[in-house]
């Protein structure tokens, strides 16, 4: 075949178009959904059992559902009477604080947030002084808030706190008490002192050996023997006390791990400097070792938020304790099940909150020194 | 201040004043310390002698030997209300162990189940494990065993409308009940098949073991072993006769007669502890496989070992140095966890001895120092296996 030359120049042809089976949405199908044969057979089964388990409960939930009305004769439609819910609210949220004065938590719990935004604005200047007031000033206001009794303000027992303000309130106690508590184990526990070292290892063990539900038993139980004759201790106090006992020790095997993952470089640069244990420990070691343990520190804090649950069983009515009341109430008997998915819910949205907020912080804090 | 620095010139070699001394103000420091801590306890322990006094409470363990006079829901020993305080502590103890001991065993089952899952090349089965871990390790142990027991458990039929499972196991209000083995007088020879079968399967490990080590043939240890450890003993069960019956469950009057059964707070606290756990043991063997580098793998293949090899001699072992010591310490929390059984009135060790026996009694101090005393050895038991593990399982570097 005679050709002219101009023809014979090689003319790259336009690129065929990659296999339909290998992109777009049947490449991926394909891919991570029936690459094998057994994998194909597993896909199946996982559909035909989510088919069996979501209908049903977003029927329950959501179609069938009844939102609106005052009391279970108003669940009429067979799903969930979320009714139920709404109409219990109130205690859920605030326990059995007085109505007319539930303004005081919602200002009280408001303050905080407005107080916490700032820190979380990277260039807001104050942050440190702000930081100072939240830790030292506000439980303080926040205390006096709730308690009332001064200003004019009528006097609310602890014994009528109770719901998520409960909840909310045991454990950032616990948090903002027990972080401190357990960096002092931790530096206790590498100390090259043996005495301080051998009282930290045995505060340590002794709360982490133990449930916590014996811990509550015991501050409950024993604590009002402790004290001398007269002094008697509140209720709420007593489980706070337990409370952050015990999630401190947690906290001080947390912290431990951070401070021996520091190379001991660190530690002789900061003495080499002439910097004293507390500067060296709070300039050059603690805020690397903290860097390196977050993750650690915030499953504690979810840990010691979950629980905060176990405060029922000393009778203190925290959400969980609001709701189990409000389902053995004889005019909603058989709505339990909307009662714990409501408190389950509430749990969830903190926890996973905060463990996603604990993943961002460990991306913003990565100055980049991991292989 | 003054006295101070001419006691501290007086020896010669010494140029820093005593105060800045490193081992004066270690020594000072522990002596504070020392003394604080001992004065705290004395104040305590006064106190707490001064109180007991002042309330008629005795002080002692002379209440172990009284009669108990309340009954126990469910006992692995022989109780009833004419024995002492001392037997609840056992009664309560054993159920604790037995929590602690089935639901470590299905928290771990369904645990390697889920963490495998969660790295599935399979999208949906990867999504499905993650949902569930995300889903149940961020809602609390004790509202999970509460919405088991009130919402699920009590909304069950009663025995006569039990749910069934072929016929065998029932599931009603009142609990779980399944059939119960009868093994008869010839099935010793079955047990005793069994054992020797394992015992001898272990010495033909070692013998294959030290056959490779010198001769490099290799010798079908996993199939020898199986046909020991169960072929044997099937194969005498046969010949024997078959000499085990069952006997099944019957529905007599308003319950199930026959049989064994589950109460349903143990069926609730069983549920509740081993979705909850499994949550973190899926996550912990997820960590641990992925510890494992993929250049191991990768190094196995390029030796020539198939991926059954490689999974079994290169990434388990390895993976396993990082789960194991985890994995531990989730069964010491899972069975400190077994305390919240007093929430659904399970009579554990908790419910028994620190609930009930301590409302009769009044003895707080022993009663709770006995709990803690328990859950404390359990967990110093434990810990020492695990440190006993970690310096087996070191990486000895070259």
């Amino acid at each position: 075949m005679a050709r002219s030359k101009d023809q014979q120049t090689f003319q790259r042809l336009a690129d065929q178009p990659p296999p339909v089976m290998v992109v777009g949405m049947l490449g991926w199908l394909r891919a991570n959904l029936f690459s094998s044969l057994s994998n194909t057979v597993l896909t199946i089964v996982a559909i035909y059992l989510l088919y069996l388990a979501i209908p049903p409960v977003i029927h329950w939930a959501f179609i069938a559902a009844d939102w609106v009305g005052a009391s279970r004769e108003d669940c009429t439609g067979g799903g969930a009477c979320w009714v139920f819910v709404l109409a219990r609210l109130d205690q859920f949220i605030y326990g059995f604080y007085p109505e007319p004065q539930q303004w005081r938590v919602n200002l009280a719990f408001g303050l905080l947030i407005v107080l916490i935004v700032p820190l979380f604005i990277r260039s807001f200047p104050y942050k440190a002084w702000l930081g100072f007031f939240l830790l030292f000033a506000y439980p303080f206001i926040a205390f006096e808030m709730f308690t009332g009794g001064i200003l004019g303000l009528p006097l609310v027992t602890t014994d009528q706190w109770g719901g998520l303000m409960l909840t909310l309130i045991i454990s950032s106690v616990g948090m903002v008490a027990s972080l401190p508590i357990g960096i002092l184990l931790a530096l206790g526990r590498r100390s090259e002192m043996p005495i301080v070292r051998a009282f930290s290892v045995a505060f340590i063990e002794l709360w982490r050996g133990v449930p916590l539900i014996t811990v509550l038993f015991m501050s409950s139980v024993m604590l009002p023997l402790f004290l001398p004759e007269g002094v008697t201790f509140d209720k709420l106090l007593r489980a706070l006390i337990g409370i952050t006992l015990f999630e401190s020790a947690y906290m001080a095997e947390v912290v431990r791990g951070g401070l021996q993952a520091i190379p001991g470089g660190q530690y002789e640069a900061a003495k080499a400097l002439g910097l004293n244990f507390w500067k060296s420990m709070s300039l050059i070691v603690l805020p690397q070792a903290l860097k390196l343990v977050i993750p650690g520190i915030v499953n504690t804090l979810i840990a010691l938020f979950k629980d905060t649950t176990l405060v029922i069983i000393i009778g203190l009515f925290d959400i969980l304790g609001a709701v189990e009341a409000a389902i053995k109430d004889p005019s909603w008997l058989g709505y339990a099940v909307e009662g714990y998915v409501f408190a389950a819910l509430i749990f969830w949205i903190f926890c996973y909150g905060m463990s996603r907020y604990s993943q961002a912080l460990e991306r913003k804090l990565n100055t980049g020194h991991n292989r | 201040m003054t006295d101070k620095k001419a006691s501290a010139a007086s020896p010669p070699a010494s140029k820093t004043a005593i105060w800045n001394n490193p081992t004066f103000r270690s020594v000072t420091f522990q002596v504070i310390v020392l003394m604080s801590v001992a004065a705290f306890f004395v104040y305590i322990i006064n106190n707490t002698l001064t109180n007991m006094a002042q309330r008629g409470i005795s002080t002692g363990f002379g209440f172990l030997d009284l009669r108990a006079g309340f009954g126990i829901l469910m006992s692995l020993i022989e109780y009833d209300e004419t024995h002492t305080y001392g037997r609840t502590f056992f009664v309560g103890l054993l159920n604790t162990l037995l929590v602690s001991f089935l639901g470590i065993l299905f928290a771990t089952l369904l645990g390697f189940v889920i963490g495998i899952a969660r790295l599935s090349r399979n999208w949906l089965i990867a999504r499905i494990a993650a949902a569930y871990i995300e889903i149940f390790r961020n809602i609390p142990l004790l509202l999970q065993i509460l919405f088991w027991y009130f919402a699920v458990l009590s909304a069950l039929p009663s025995p006569r409308q039990s749910l069934s499972l072929l016929d065998l196991f029932f599931i009603n209000i009142r609990g779980l009940y399944f059939p119960a083995p009868r093994p008869e007088t010839a099935f010793t020879a079955v047990v005793v098949a069994f054992v020797l079968g394992t015992v001898t399967s272990f010495f033909v490990a070692r013998w294959a073991r030290k056959r490779q080590d010198v001769t490099g043939q290799q010798f079908p240890v996993m199939l020898a072993c199986l046909g020991l450890i169960i072929g044997v003993p099937v194969i005498v069960f046969a010949v024997t006769g078959f000499p085990l019956s069952w006997e099944m469950p019957v529905l007599q009057g308003f319950n199930f007669r026959g049989g064994l059964s589950l109460i349903p707070e143990l069926v609730a606290l069983l549920l509740a502890l081993s979705i909850y756990t499994a949550a973190f043991i899926a996550e912990i063997v997820r960590a641990g496989i992925l510890a494992v580098s993929h250049g191991q793998t990768e190094a196995s293949f390029a030796l020539g070992l198939r991926p059954a090899l490689t999974l079994r001699l290169v990434v388990i072992p390895q993976a396993l140095r990082v789960i194991i010591p985890p994995l531990t310490s989730q069964y010491l929390n899972l069975t400190k966890n077994s305390s919240l059984a007093t929430a659904v009135g399970y009579p554990d060790l908790v419910a028994v001895w620190a609930g009930t026996t301590l409302n009769q009694t009044g003895q707080a101090v022993e009663i709770i120092l006995m709990t803690m005393a328990v859950y404390l050895t359990i967990s110093l038991l434990i810990s020492m296996f695990m440190n006993w593990y970690n310096k087996k399982a070191a990486l000895v570097e070259r």
